[in-house]
């Protein structure tokens, strides 16, 4: 299962606080969808805007980005271009 | 200084820019060199208040002056309900954008634009912006990031609750946002702790300075079809936000892009170009808006003013255990800053088990914050790498030492959160520890400083060609305007994946319509992106050559290979060929098929963080305050330099761009909250008489995800200069500047300060 | 207001130009004559984009009015190459990539040959002096001035 660390105003908003869950998932959109049936709306609130980091490589539009058993999934905000 | 060198034959070499010669003799055509028949001037109507209401606008006599042929108001532009709206850049508010652009129902900072005109000459145009009456209420204002956050400070925006705190706040306030980082138990990293250090650190606004000013030409034809020529970092940006900001569709817009006389970050959106396509669609005539130098400093840009706490604590033997930040940004007039970037690059050099970073996202009255290289980093970079200064000392550690015993490496989880891929930070305090520069010797009121400075880098979505003409020559279509010699990196690449001679490819920067979209110029993007784009369109024409060559041998495909810009018999058993050269496969393309070329379209990934390390030398005059930089040096791990001058330039402008945040250069604002500074003279950007050689070290840890290694280069180096700079007035002096820019009456004032308690016993 | 009449000797060529009173040589170049190359980056004499010079002199041509020059003999960026050959200036500019965006880049080529036509061996101090009333925000100066050197050093081999 891969390690997911969630945004803390999300995760305080959506899903009781709790910062850290494993999700089931072989790629970005399946792991979206695993999520919003935890939480629901959490697919929605994360869908856009956000990036993400997963195994250290940052995506800013994360799709199919495969997910590993062992992955670890941070959200960001997105990069701005300078 | 790379293995690379013997591997390629371009890549790292350092010909002349392909557009050079256009650009030394006057030639280039930048946003204000272009002209159309029949083209009006327009001229934007400013706020002289920094927080009004606007009761009405009269244009009566403004229309009545000879000449004038449209006024445009926020009424000429549709009203765009609140809320953040995804385009290819990312989610953008073009409710905010809009009003920024052209203020409805309230002026909300000096020079706020509130109407425009277009006429037959400057002369009328600026008759008729004396002739328009704007009825202002006047509203108490604020201009200071700590007074805008307290509960009674006048409000921007009545709309404006705070997001990310608990409960949901009841009464609107000018806090935009509140956001967290947290990594680790800070509590328990700061009960680890030996010793701690703690500071405040306060940086003012900065423009990105750019010497051209905004411009834009902009005709609207009979049928809605629109057209735009002017400088931006990004062509597709423009297109897309003036659709939005006009109601039309990207399809009606096309966006030719002029050289860029500099950006920084500060042309990463729209001002001039929806008000010249609102004129143009009234007056039914081409219209060209150029900001002049007071309304660039008034209304775009600048960067936030910050107000940063940060608390460090590290073991006696200097392993850092916590560390602790607080940022406040203000972002201008509507929200958006960068602290969010802020709260996650200040500690990011590091490896540190329990970090917190919290930043509160602030309205004030003052224009919209603009990015400016590697956004948001610099400010959260000073209070963290001042801070770790006195750590050093108070460890009786050397600066860079301290920092080597810290340093992230692969594999250690960035201060934000994830864990770091192949990073070259260490490596560049290796270089700057083994410098010569670090050893030499200091004068009396002299002094040395050191600071690291962390940048994500981007990729994204770019498009790239390569067309192969009859003669086989080649065109690199590159769709990003070209801000610093990024022509020269691509024909580079394109050279070197082809195996041709670099004289042979020709890059151009074309228009919105004819080549597929691309993100800005910014964010360290273009050589990384558009460099993979271009390798991939590349890798298509090499294969479409072979296919070439295997049919005029006769042969399966897989027995051609490109080897030195020919196609040549994988080996002996396919037959025996003379090879054939791109010239001799493109002047039989006829036979062969037709024309030959090869397109990418790529959402870049695998982008590698970039870090630098600077070494700064000053003498501090205790009379005067004054500040010199004696010696400087920049190193940072690049990748791999594609074109290593333009790499280096890269390093040396960015510092002195810095140099220029930690010394001189400020906004200053009246007690009415007009800006006071608006021009070169009083606002202080360095001159080449105030620096000496920039010195650059560049290291080179490659990139392993782009095909030659690139990371990005252009922000990082913006990100240590502010601690430099102030850290090594601290060992000239013995003070410590927590307030920038350390101009001499600030300086001269905390070295009276410091004298004080000495004069009193 | 009547427009004036200026019969003016531009980059050695004879030239004529209407223009108002109050117009200032670098609009009139810009607008009147089309010589886009001299750039306006502040209008009030602080930046040097619009460096030209006026009967041998180095002016902002954004603060001269453009009824000055009647009579008087204006050089631009547009007149420093020798038809296909560039001045030295203009070819150690490219060769040590003094330019990023190249903005600044005809104001310092004009304001570094003035340094140059009175001064063949300028020192590192007196070349940042010199330049110092033209500001680039791209380069940080380092790579300008080495140009700027490498040009003196070739001339005076030359010379
Ligand atoms: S435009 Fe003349 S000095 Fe700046
Ligand atoms: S090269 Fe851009 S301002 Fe000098």
């Amino acid at each position: 299962m891969a390690k997911v660390v969630l945004p803390n105003e999300v995760a305080r908003e959506l899903a009781g606080g709790l910062k850290e869950v494993e999700v089931e998932a072989e790629n970005y959109r399946q792991l979206l969808k695993a999520l919003d049936s935890r939480f629901p709306g959490m697919g929605d609130r994360l869908r856009d805007g956000v990036a993400v980091a997963i195994d250290g490589e940052i995506f800013q539009e994360p799709f199919l980005e495969l997910i590993r058993e062992d992955s670890e999934v941070f959200f960001l905000p997105q990069i701005e271009a300078g | 200084m790379s293995d690379s060198a013997s591997r390629f034959k371009w890549v790292g070499t350092r010909p002349v820019r392909p557009d050079g010669l256009d650009k030394v003799t006057g030639r280039a055509n930048f946003g204000a060199d272009f002209t159309m028949p029949g083209m009006l001037v327009g001229r934007i109507v400013r706020s002289p208040h920094a927080h009004a209401r606007i009761a009405g606008i009269d244009a009566s006599a403004a229309l009545a002056v000879p000449g004038v042929k449209a006024v445009v108001t926020a009424e000429d532009f549709p009203e765009i309900p609140d809320g953040e709206l995804m385009v290819g850049e990312g989610p953008m508010n073009f409710r905010d954008l809009s009003c920024n652009v052209m203020a409805r129902d309230k002026a909300l900072y000096d020079g706020h634009a509130v109407a425009a005109v277009a006429a037959t000459s400057r002369a009328a145009a600026e008759e008729a912006v004396d002739r328009i009456r704007v009825d202002y209420e006047v509203l108490p204002h604020v201009v200071d990031v700590l007074e805008a956050m307290e509960p009674d400070a006048p409000l921007l925006h009545e709309t404006m609750f705070t997001e990310g705190v608990e409960p949901k706040p009841e009464r609107p306030s000018n806090v935009a946002s509140r956001c967290e980082f947290t990594l680790g138990d800070l509590d328990s990293g700061f009960a680890a702790a030996d010793v701690v250090v703690e500071g405040e650190y306060v940086t003012e606004a900065v423009h990105q300075g750019y010497i051209e000013p905004h411009a834009a030409v902009a005709s609207v034809g009979e049928d809605g079809q629109c057209t735009v020529w002017c400088s931006s970092q990004g062509q597709f940006m423009v297109r897309a936000y003036c659709a939005k900001l006009l109601g039309m569709e990207n399809s009606q817009i096309r966006v030719t892009p002029s050289e860029i006389g500099g950006g920084f970050g500060g042309k990463t959106t729209i001002y001039v170009e929806p008000v010249a396509l609102a004129l143009s669609r009234k007056a039914g005539r081409p219209v060209k808006i150029v900001m002049d130098r007071d309304e660039v400093f008034r209304a775009t840009g600048p960067t936030s003013s910050a107000h940063v706490k940060v608390r460090v604590g590290a073991t006696r033997d200097g392993k850092i255990t916590a560390g602790d930040a607080e940022l406040r940004f203000q972002a201008g007039a509507f929200s958006g800053s960068h602290v969010q970037l802020g709260c996650m690059c200040g500690f990011a050099p590091y490896d540190i088990d329990n970090v917190r970073t919290v930043g509160y996202d602030v309205v004030v009255n003052r224009p919209k914050c603009a990015a400016y290289r590697a956004p948001g980093a610099p400010m959260a970079a000073f209070g963290v790498e001042s801070a770790l200064d006195d750590l050093a000392e108070k460890l009786g550690m050397d600066p860079l030492e301290l920092r080597l015993a810290n340093a992230a490496r692969e594999g250690t989880k960035a201060a934000y959160g994830p864990k770091f891929r192949e990073i070259g930070y260490a490596e560049t305090v290796e270089a700057a520890l083994s410098h010569e520069h670090y050893r030499a010797k200091l004068g009396p009121n002299q002094g040395r400083g050191v600071a690291s400075g962390f940048w994500f880098n981007i990729g994204g979505q770019t498009s790239a060609a390569l067309h192969i003409n009859e003669d086989g020559t080649a065109v690199v279509v590159d769709p990003n305007p070209d801000i610093g010699g990024s022509r020269a990196s691509m024909a580079i690449m394109a050279a070197e994946v082809l195996g041709i001679d670099y004289d042979r490819v020709r890059p151009i920067v074309p228009d919105t319509s004819s080549v597929p979209y691309s993100d800005m110029t910014g964010g360290s993007r273009v050589t990384f992106s558009v460099g993979m784009a271009v390798v991939e369109a590349g890798q298509k024409v090499i294969e479409e050559l072979r296919n070439r060559a295997a049919k005029i041998w006769d042969v399966d495909p897989d027995g051609v290979v490109w080897e030195n810009g020919e196609a040549r018999p994988a080996s002996s058993n396919v037959g025996e060929f003379e090879p054939l050269s791109l010239t001799a496969l493109a002047e039989s393309s006829a036979k062969t098929g037709g024309p030959i070329s090869g397109q990418a379209t790529i959402n870049a990934r695998g982008v590698g963080p970039g870090f630098g390390t600077h070494v700064c030398d000053v003498e501090v005059d205790p009379e005067t305050g004054g500040v010199t930089v004696l010696r400087y040096t920049a190193v940072q791990d690049v990748g791999r330099a594609i074109h290593p001058s333009y790499v280096e330039g890269q390093l040396q402008g960015g510092a002195v761009q810095g140099i220029g945040w930690a010394l001189n250069e400020e906004y200053v604002y009246s007690e009415a909250g007009t800006l006071e500074n608006p021009g070169f003279l009083d606002y202080r950007v360095p001159v080449a008489s105030d620096l000496p050689m920039i010195d650059t070290v560049l290291v080179e840890v490659p990139n392993p995800r782009h095909p030659y290694g690139v990371r990005g280069v252009g922000e990082v180096p913006i990100v240590p200069p502010l601690a430099a700079v102030a850290n090594a007035i601290y060992h000239a002096c013995g003070t410590r500047m927590n307030h920038l820019p350390a101009s001499p009456p600030r300086l001269l004032a905390a070295l009276d300060a410091a004298k004080l308690p000495e004069a009193a016993d | 207001m009547a427009k004036r009449h200026v019969t003016t000797t531009v980059n050695g060529e004879p030239r004529e130009f209407l223009c108002e009173v109050d117009q200032t040589l670098l609009d009139a170049l810009r607008d009147e004559l089309g010589l886009t190359g001299s750039k306006e980056g502040c209008g009030s004499g602080d930046c040097g984009a619009c460096s030209v010079m006026l009967d041998g002199r180095l002016v902002c041509a954004c603060l001269a009015l453009a009824v000055e020059a009647e009579g008087r003999e204006v050089e631009t960026i547009e007149g420093m190459a020798e038809g296909e050959r560039l001045h030295p200036l203009q070819r150690t500019f490219l060769e040590e990539a003094a330019l990023q965006c190249g903005i600044c880049t005809p104001g310092f080529l004009v304001a570094a040959k003035a340094l140059l036509d009175r001064d063949l061996d300028p020192s590192e101090t007196e070349i940042r002096y010199w330049l110092a009333g033209n500001l680039c925000r791209c380069t940080g100066y380092d790579k300008i001035v080495r140009a700027v050197q490498k040009a003196a050093a070739e001339m005076r081999a030359e010379a």
